[in-house]
This record gives C-alpha cells, sequence and structure tokens, in this order.
C-alpha cells in the first residue's frame, strides 16, 4: 500500500483556516443558541483538519492522538451544552441569545 | 487524482460550511455540517490519517451530530426570528474578524510550510497499529483523564436537562437563577 501524495500540505492548512473563519463569522452572526454550537463545532473541526495536517507536514503522530482528544472533548462540550440549552427553554421558551441577557451585566 | 479529490471535497466542505453557518433553518444547517465533517473526513485520509477519518464519520456525524438533532425536534425550533435592527453592523464585524484571521494565519502557514516538504507516506505512519501503541502507551494518562472528562459530562448533562420539580434539593441550584428573574 503506498499513498502518493502530490497535494502539498499547506492547501490543507488553508482550507482549515477558512473553515475556522467560516466557524467565526458564523459564531458572531448566529443568534440561534443551536446556531451558535454548529458553529463551534465548525471551528473545532477547523482545528482538527489543522492538527493533522502538521502531524503529517512533521511526520509525527502526535497530532493524530491530539484530533482524538479534541474530538472527545467536543462531544463532551455538546452534551453539555444542549443539557444547558434545554434547561434554558423550559424556563425561557427561547434560545434566542439576544433574549437570554440574565448573566450580560 | 488525489489534487481532483482533495479540490472537490475542500468545495465541498467550504459550500456546506456557509450553508450551515447562513442558513435560517437549524435542521437545514445541521445537516448541512454532516456533509462539512464528511468532507474533511475525506481530507483526513487524503493526509494519512485513515483512522481519524473512520473516527470523524463514526463519532462526529454518528453522534453528535445526531444528539444536536435531537434537541432541535425536542425542542422544535423551526426558524430564526427576523433579524432586529443593527444587525448588519454586526454581520459586517464578524466579516471583518473572520478576514483578519485569515490575513492573519494565511502568511504563518506560508511560513511554516514553505521551508519544509513532507516527505513520502509511509507504512509505518499510516497504521493504526502505531497509534494505538501512542495512545495507550505515550498518551495512556490523557487517554484516561479524557474518558473521565467524558463520564463527568454526561452526568452534568443528565442533571442540568431534568425536570426542575422533581427533585427540589440537588437540582434547585441550577435552576433557581433563572426562574428568580422570570417576571
Amino acid at each position: 500500500m503506498s499513498l502518493p501524495h502530490s497535494v502539498p500540505v499547506s492547501w490543507f492548512l488553508v482550507l482549515a483556516a477558512l473553515l475556522f473563519a467560516i466557524g467565526v463569522a458564523g459564531a458572531l452572526t448566529r443568534r440561534n443558541g443551536i446556531g451558535i454550537f454548529l458553529s463551534i463545532e465548525l471551528m473545532l473541526n477547523a482545528v482538527n483538519v489543522e492538527l493533522v495536517g502538521y502531524s503529517r507536514l512533521l511526520g509525527e503522530r502526535t497530532g493524530q492522538v491530539m484530533v482524538l482528544f479534541v474530538m472527545a472533548v467536543a462531544a463532551a462540550e455538546a452534551a453539555v451544552g444542549l443539557g444547558l440549552f434545554i434547561a434554558v427553554y423550559r424556563q425561557r421558551r427561547t434560545i434566542d441569545v439576544n433574549r437570554l441577557n440574565l448573566m450580560r451585566w | 487524482m488525489e489534487t481532483a479529490i482533495f479540490l472537490i471535497f475542500a468545495a465541498l466542505a467550504l459550500g456546506s460550511a456557509m450553508v450551515v453557518v447562513t442558513h435560517k433553518s437549524p435542521v437545514y444547517a445541521t445537516m448541512s455540517l454532516v456533509l462539512t465533517l464528511f468532507s474533511t473526513a475525506v481530507m483526513f485520509v487524503l493526509l494519512g490519517a485513515p483512522f481519524i477519518g473512520a473516527l470523524q464519520v463514526l463519532v462526529y456525524a454518528g453522534a453528535i451530530v445526531v444528539l444536536f438533532l435531537f434537541v432541535l425536534m425536542l425542542l422544535n425550533i423551526s426558524k430564526e426570528e427576523h433579524q432586529q435592527e443593527g444587525q448588519t453592523v454586526h454581520r459586517w464585524v464578524a466579516l471583518l474578524g473572520a478576514g483578519a484571521f485569515i490575513g492573519l494565519v494565511v502568511p504563518l502557514i506560508y511560513r511554516a510550510t514553505q521551508s519544509r516538504n513532507a516527505g513520502a507516506l509511509t507504512e509505518e505512519f499510516v497504521s493504526i497499529r502505531e497509534f494505538a501503541r501512542d495512545l495507550f502507551g505515550r498518551y495512556l494518562l490523557q487517554f484516561e483523564i479524557v474518558g473521565l472528562l467524558l463520564l463527568v459530562a454526561v452526568v452534568a448533562a443528565t442533571v442540568v436537562a431534568r425536570k426542575p420539580p422533581a427533585a427540589p434539593s440537588g437540582v434547585a441550584g441550577a435552576d433557581s437563577p433563572i426562574s428568580e428573574v422570570e417576571p
């Protein structure tokens, strides 16, 4: 099994940076709590691509192990965050972050 | 060949990511996220990490996104409400931030990669056996800690999302601050 590799690693890294930027823009503009969460998942995913890309570039497998940990942390974060949204929705009947300003000031 | 696959799935990933960020309906955005995650799984395989690619499909697309969909169904949110005034400024600031980020990171990537070339993929680098040896050898402690974190997160999620009146003593701290201020 020999895998020829013609795509430069920097392309992957730039793609990941673009995905991360899209996620940033989404997290800043979304008003729906779930939408913000989706954008955060997008950013975590972009970071994963970046980690695997650099692990490929340096020939070091540590980056891939890191990706595994990032995935686990993302799962934990999604579970707790969605639980919080359920609790908030039960109280307030909305997850629009503009109207959830209890902790803002 | 790899270049064609890369270009196709890169375009797919960017396009579906745009849909995730812009679509009004959260359900469509979530399904679009699945597409992004699949495309990045292809990227992982191209980068010589097939195991990570498989995990991406199984864990991310299979479990986390399903969790999102469940919550969306549970809360029954169909569309985002209409944007308020001042929203366009918001949007421009977000675009500016994203653009500034790109402007900062891309030169860094250029500098990091111009002097260094990735060698050919070796059997040893791709093999799952070696990956497992790393994971359960050098990084065993971190692995256990992550497992503990997942356990704590699951317990926390169940406690937080539980119905308030069921057990007033244990859950009161999580729910009362919100209900106090309710008009």
